[in-house]
């Protein structure tokens, strides 16, 4: 615990997450010649560590991790990170780059000290001119109010707890949210013999591989994940936009609710009520997976267009296009939670970030931190990095922090020139 | 602005709803509405319901009008039919808000319309209002809605818009999400 007696260390600059993120931004800040410390948790890549499931694998290929000055050497680029592989790139990232880490440091508090910051951890205190908080986009699992009016007896877990099937009830289970995380549960679950009803709202589905390449290949080709949050039409929308349904395999197979369907997983509605010990599901799932055929549809054709445009028809395999989602005619509105079919339930819907010990009035009425591109105009000196769209669409993935962490450490140079 | 900008006009006013976006950001308190209708009892299945005022950004508004609609059963139902069902007024309600929202959609993506008609089903078996099956519920079974669209767009960007109205509108959630009702006599 804190003590009045334990010094206050200074440094220019105090790094709150040594993820990528964080480790990218250390990278930029020794190239500066910035003073600077990285506080970590737990180990490096802590939550890759410890609030992931067994299974999982990167949803980016093994090639797309080019941090700043570090990259994938491997002989498998098209693969997929298990996560003690991805533990072992960030650690690799920590060590090449020789972080100054303070691990097993957990921030408490960041509060406005004379100019800069006072960033409080329960092993002492350090005093900054400027500060980056890359704690992580997914510290926290989004759990709908419903949960407190599901009927005891059965099991709720958020996929920040789930670790293997073998946690969860012989029973039925129903998985709420059919984004990447929903997707690639229900799938799991079905194959390990429970019977898996997935309620499905707003998803976007995708190809793992379209014309012969990684999806993730032609977004990064065709420059659409480094589609700017100035340039697009409306970045508060871009940021909440839930993610790809996309899984890491070693067959490089398509997720998406046919595949689910054709292992046995049944769809529903987005659940939209629990009363009475009754679920209720939302009428709206041929519409939701409507739009979600309409926009993949969409991302297709504009990948079409720009491989013709850069002569690539040659190249790759012709276009193709995937089956409409099939959805039954009628799918059940209702379904009685007492009934014994489903034991467990499964929050796939959604996280967000942890930065309740930031004591800067810097938060919209929503609690998310406002900010410019990271810049958090309101707090000078402070910055934010690697959560949804920060600065491009593919901000929040190891392969997007590197340019971020570049463009914020030349603002913060900036800053700290100019005040100096 | 590009030309089509200039060109397309759906009578849609979208700037202005584009500007209320923007203006209720920064004060949400202004984008509580509440919507209201009175309804009075005349003979038989007859009533007589009138929409007159409505309350939003902050103030109490009145129609330009006042709105009345007769609603009754048919004679089938030994009704006389004085009006439409109040279940065919769900119907007019989902189909006008749903138009509403292709128009708007419209107008939004640059695209001119020429022509939207919807005709709506709502499948019913009526054992459950007569009481003599209570696995049959009151409600519509289904509804169908089907739209005949002409517009200067792909037949994929008329698909695209009308699943956008049915993201955005009121009355299909309204009519596709449980919302709690509580009725209470004076």
């Amino acid at each position: 615990m804190p003590s009045g007696a334990s010094p206050v260390r200074t440094t220019t600059t105090v790094i709150i997450g040594g993820g990528q993120a964080g480790l990218a931004m250390s990278w930029c800040l020794t190239k500066r010649a910035i003073d600077h410390v990285v506080l970590e948790r737990g180990e490096v890549a802590h939550t890759w560590r410890t609030e992931r499931w067994d299974s999982l694998r990167l949803l980016t290929p093994n090639w797309q991790s080019r941090l700043p000055g570090y990259g994938y050497d491997g002989d498998d680029p098209d693969g997929y990170r298990s996560m003690p592989e991805t533990i072992e790139f960030i650690d690799g990232y920590a060590r090449a780059i020789s972080a100054p880490m303070e691990t097993h440091t957990n921030v408490t508090s960041v509060q406005r000290d004379d100019g800069g910051y006072m960033v409080t951890t329960d092993s002492g205190k350090w005093r900054c001119r400027t500060v980056v908080l890359a704690s992580g986009a997914c510290n926290i699992a989004r759990v709908p109010a419903l949960d407190e009016a599901v009927p005891a007896g059965i099991a709720r877990i958020s996929p920040i707890d789930y670790r293997s099937p073998d946690q969860l009830d012989r029973g039925g289970v129903l998985v709420v949210g059919a984004s990447a995380t929903g997707t690639q549960l229900a799938d799991e679950i079905q194959r390990s013999g429970r019977a898996v009803t997935i309620s499905v709202g707003e998803h976007i589905r995708a190809p793992r591989l379209y014309r012969g390449r990684d999806l993730e290949w032609w977004m990064d080709a065709a420059g659409v994940l480094d589609e700017r949050y100035d340039e697009v039409e409306d970045i508060q929308r871009a940021r909440k936009l839930p993610s790809l349904q996309l899984a890491g395999t070693t067959d490089r197979a398509t997720l998406d609710l046919n595949s689910l369907a054709a292992i046995g997983v049944k769809l529903i509605g987005r659940l939209a009520g629990v009363h009475d010990g009754k679920a209720q599901f939302s009428g709206s799932l041929s519409n939701q997976c409507a739009l979600s055929d309409l926009k993949m549809g969409r991302l297709l054709d504009s990948i079409d267009e720009w491989a013709s445009a850069n002569g690539l028809d040659g190249e790759v395999e012709a276009p193709h296009r995937l089956a409409p989602t099939k959805v039954e005619e009628s799918p059940p509105l209702g379904m009685d939670l007492g009934n014994g079919e489903i034991k467990t339930i499964v929050w796939a819907t959604g996280y967000r970030p942890d930065h309740s010990w930031l004591d800067v009035p810097v938060f919209d009425r929503k609690g998310q931190i406002r900010h410019d591109g990271g810049i958090v105009s309101e707090a000078p000196g402070m910055y934010l990095l690697g959560i949804q769209f920060l600065r491009r669409r593919k901000s929040a993935l190891i392969d997007g922090c590197g340019d971020d962490a570049r463009d914020l450490s030349a603002h913060l140079a900036a800053y700290l020139d100019g005040a100096a | 602005m590009s030309e089509s900008e200039i060109s397309v006009d759906n009578g849609v006013n979208v700037q202005a709803l584009l500007d209320a976006r923007v203006a209720l950001a920064d004060a949400p308190e202004a984008a509580q509405f509440q919507w209201r209708a009175s309804c009075e009892w005349k003979n038989g299945t007859h009533s007589h319901s009138i929409v007159e005022g409505y309350f939003g950004l902050g103030e109490q508004h009145m129609h330009k009008s006042v709105f009345k609609f007769d609603a009754d059963h048919p004679e089938v139902f030994a009704s006389e039919d004085k009006g439409a069902t109040p279940v065919e007024y769900v119907l007019v309600g989902l189909a006008s808000c749903l138009t509403a929202g292709i128009a708007a959609v419209a107008q939004n993506r640059d695209i001119q319309l020429r022509s939207v008609i919807a005709t709506l089903e709502g499948g019913m078996d009526i054992q459950g209002i007569l009481g003599m099956d209570s696995d049959i519920r009151n409600g519509f079974d289904g509804i169908k809605v089907s739209y005949k669209i002409d517009a200067d767009a792909s037949q994929k960007d008329i698909e695209a818009l009308v699943a956008q109205s049915q993201k955005r509108s009121a009355v299909y959630d309204i009519v596709t999400n449980p919302t709690n009702v509580t009725v209470e006599v004076n």
